[in-house]
């Protein structure tokens, strides 16, 4: 147990972020309630159109839900029953991409394999049907929900069962447990452990999709509440109709996280140590079945991936980056994922410290542990208050003062901050939690001043968990396309919406370009945020 | 039952990785108890895979009785293993997870679950059927591992360090049900354990394993008499 006196500077400083957080998103709630009530007679939670946004919304998370778990259920045990062959670890990486790739990036690779032009189409008209399959509608959204989260659960599930003890396998070997009886005892039991967990957090990602719906949503009858946010405010300027729909955003979210909060939280770790060794499932049949379901799971994950990587490469990227606007939302992208990252970083710091310090006061404790209660849940709040919604109540509450537009960078930027502030704070805080377990009592008995411990100790030990934060900050900024959906104009362009331009203007050779532009930039972030941050913190 | 000799011939095996590497022979006498000793990382855990069949040796052969087992899987070996730890499935009670010992048509019959019960009582939980494993202490649940081994009934009994959670008074405890169940049963019996004590007081042999190699394999009086085998003298601290 720790006896030293909390840091009374600290704790001001993660006051100051709690404060910073609460206003920024309280603003925006306030901004939504009062223009709720102001135009309460125009639109109400019950009409048509919103009821049935809110079923929609509903009905495709459930289903993406399913999906997802469905094919990742046999896929996780597939790979778990063979843990050591070739090319296995690349597969796992490959199923990590998803996560670090902007969702209009693997739109586009999506709509390359399943659009009416795709590989599956064609190979549809090849067998001699006349109605190829649609990909715009439910189930363009329902590919693209299992192509982000299937390989997501994947390595959940696969987590799990690589967590059972070695010891399992080797008795049920000696036991000669069939592959049934090796499910039902231990695969299974295993996975259910985690399948609500995992379950949960899938349906609040598809819940709260905007990107992926919106490109792929074609029309009235496949809009979600995000999506219909936005069309609200940007095409049918119905700010009441907005209101509505993002109060009941963040009733929904609510619920949902007071859900996933009761619910066990599946964790991508197995432990240290080799993958144990399985002794079941050695007869070829379970090998041809296993390669067939990891071949499958592949070209479903690789095939949009690849398309996107070959129809990029197609494009005059040359001409592309030489074209001024493309230039300039290179580097507004760049800019703004910048100071968005920096500031996320900072907050998180700010917000890691003050947990700290909280954590080990002697004095006051109630107040410490409210206040470090408080800091968790604000690090958090985005998610209770989509980057849609947060947009929203900005320009709801900015337009009857200024142009919302002259605003709009600022309010990007701390936009993405938040929404990357929770992945900042789950690679910063248990790394700076571990840090200070190493060195607070040296740094205490050598009575190093707070700069002097700041500058030679804190920092050169944390700069690559700083650098991991801020680099998957920026990524997820770079490739957001939430709060810039509403914000962007002809002044504020950044790569995720030009390329949503360029893809309404069917200037598709252009798009293919910007999406592997885009794509290569966040997966660089990510790749050198995992590599410094020793995990996906958006997995965690 | 007659319980088999064990006999390593020619045995040398090493990891994909190159960790460790084992070139040895052994015989084990039929229905001896044997303590199985040496450092961290001698070999002695891989010597228990390569018996119960979860690593093959590259060369060499492994006899049980008469019947050659180096190929054949480890549900066809007539071996019952008893680990360290995580030998029971939590979310079965107890007299499922003795019931995986036996076929499946034999659990569900009465005298399955008679078998089960005595097993439960042989090693002194008669009564525990329907707890679950959460519910039991770490010296119960060793119990609980022995009972589905009697329930299997196989000839060879592997202890892979069995008294290592346990306190003094439970591993007393528990050295006296194995001696009391070899007694029984005369099963060839094997134990990896760390402490001399535990190979003092129930084994007639102790095989002493080094660096992958077997360096002694002798009855347990005589082994703790010698003072020639620096490793050993080492290893008891008694240099």
């Amino acid at each position: 147990m720790r006896v030293y006196r909390a840091d009374p500077l600290d704790i001001a400083f993660g006051i100051a972020a709690l404060a910073i957080i609460l206003g920024i998103v309280g603003f925006a709630v306030a901004g939504l309630l009062v223009a709720a009530g102001a135009d309460a007679s125009r639109s109400t939670a019950s009409d048509a159109y919103t009821v049935r946004v809110v079923r929609f919304t509903l009905w495709q998370a459930g289903l993406s839900t399913l999906l997802s778990l469905a094919f990742a259920l046999p896929l996780a045990r597939a790979l778990a029953r063979r843990p050591h062959f070739a090319g296995r670890a690349w597969i796992l990486r490959l199923f990590a991409v998803p996560l670090g790739l902007p969702a209009i990036v693997a739109a586009l690779g999506i709509i390359a394999i399943w659009g009416r032009q795709g590989v599956v189409n064609d190979a549809y008209r090849w067998l001699g049907a006349e109605q190829p399959i649609s990909v715009y509608g439910l189930p363009g959204i329902l590919i693209a929900h299992v192509f982000f989260n299937m390989p997501l659960a994947t390595r959940l599930l696969l987590a799990a069962l690589e967590r059972v003890p070695a010891e399992y396998w080797r008795n049920a070997a000696q036991l000669g447990l069939s592959a049934g009886t090796v499910f039902r005892l231990i695969e299974w039991p295993a996975m259910a452990r985690v399948i609500p967990g995992i379950a949960g957090l899938v349906f609040m990602l598809c819940a709260t999709s905007f990107t992926l719906v919106l490109l792929l949503g074609g029309g009235p009858a496949a809009t979600t509440i995000e999506v219909a946010i936005y069309q609200a405010l940007r095409f049918d300027f119905d700010p009441p109709r907005a209101v509505t729909l993002a109060l009941i955003q963040i009733a929904l979210t609510g619920a949902l996280l007071g859900v996933l909060a009761l619910l066990p939280r599946p964790e991508e770790g197995r432990g240290e140590g080799a993958l144990p060794r399985r002794f079941d499932a050695r007869s070829p049949g379970a090998l041809a079945v296993d390669v067939l379901v990891i071949g499958l799971g592949l070209v479903f994950v690789a095939a949009p991936l690849a398309a996107t990587l070959i129809s990029g490469l197609a494009a005059d990227l040359i001409a592309l980056l030489r074209e001024a606007l493309v230039q300039r939302a290179l580097v507004t992208s760049l800019l703004i994922a910048g100071a968005a990252a920096c500031l996320s970083v900072v907050m998180a710091g700010m917000i890691a410290r003050a947990r700290h310090a909280a954590g080990g006061a002697r004095r006051y404790r109630f107040a410490a542990s409210g206040l470090r209660t408080s800091l968790a849940g604000a690090g958090l709040l985005i998610l209770l208050v989509p980057p849609v919604v947060l947009g929203a109540g900005w320009f709801l509450v900015l337009r009857d003062h200024v142009d919302p537009f002259a605003a709009a960078p600022a309010i990007v930027v701390v936009v993405n901050a938040l929404m990357a502030l929770p992945f900042a704070l789950r690679v910063l805080e248990p790394a700076y939690a571990g840090h200070m377990m190493r060195t607070e009592r040296l740094s205490l008995s050598l009575g190093l001043s707070r700069m002097r411990r700041l500058l030679r100790v804190d920092l050169p030990a944390l700069a690559p968990t700083v650098g991991a934060a801020f680099a998957f900050s920026m990524a997820l900024s770079l490739g957001d396309l939430g709060a810039i959906a509403l914000f962007g104009s002809q002044d504020l362009v950044t790569l995720p919406y030009l390329l949503l331009q360029r893809m309404g203007s069917y200037r598709t050779d252009d798009a293919a370009g910007l999406a592997l532009i885009l794509g290569f930039l966040c997966l660089l972030f990510m790749i050198a945020g995992t590599r410094y941050g020793g995990g996906s913190a958006r997995e965690r | 039952m007659t319980s088999p000799a064990i006999e390593f011939d020619d045995v040398c095996f090493r990891y994909d990785r190159g960790a460790l590497e084992m070139a040895f022979d052994a015989s084990i006498p039929a229905g001896s108890i044997t303590a199985v000793m040496g450092p961290s990382g001698s070999g002695k855990s891989t010597l228990f895979a390569l018996l119960a069949g979860f690593e093959q040796p590259q060369r060499g052969e492994i006899r049980i009785g008469a019947i050659d087992v180096t190929r054949l899987a480890p549900a066809e070996r007539p071996i019952s293993v008893v680990f360290q730890d995580n030998n029971l499935f939590a979310h079965l009670d107890v007299a499922a997870n003795i019931a995986l010992g036996q076929g499946a048509r034999e659990a569900k019959s009465t005298a399955g679950k008679e078998q089960v019960s005595d097993a439960l009582a042989r090693v002194g939980l008669g009564g525990f059927e329907r707890r679950r494993p959460a519910s039991l202490s770490g010296g119960e649940r060793q119990r609980v591992a022995m009972a589905r081994a009697l329930v299997r009934a196989k000839p060879v009994l592997l202890l892979d360090e069995p008294f290592a959670a346990l306190g003094p008074g439970l591993r007393e405890e528990m050295r006296a049900l194995i001696a009391n169940l070899h007694g029984q049963n005369a099963l060839t019996t094997l134990i990896i354990t760390h402490q001399p004590e535990d190979a003092r007081a129930i084994c007639d042999r102790i095989l002493y394993v080094e660096q992958g190699s077997i360096r002694a394999n002798e009855p347990t009086q005589s082994m703790f008499e010698r003072a020639d085998l620096a490793g050993w003298r080492d290893y008891l601290g008694t240099n």
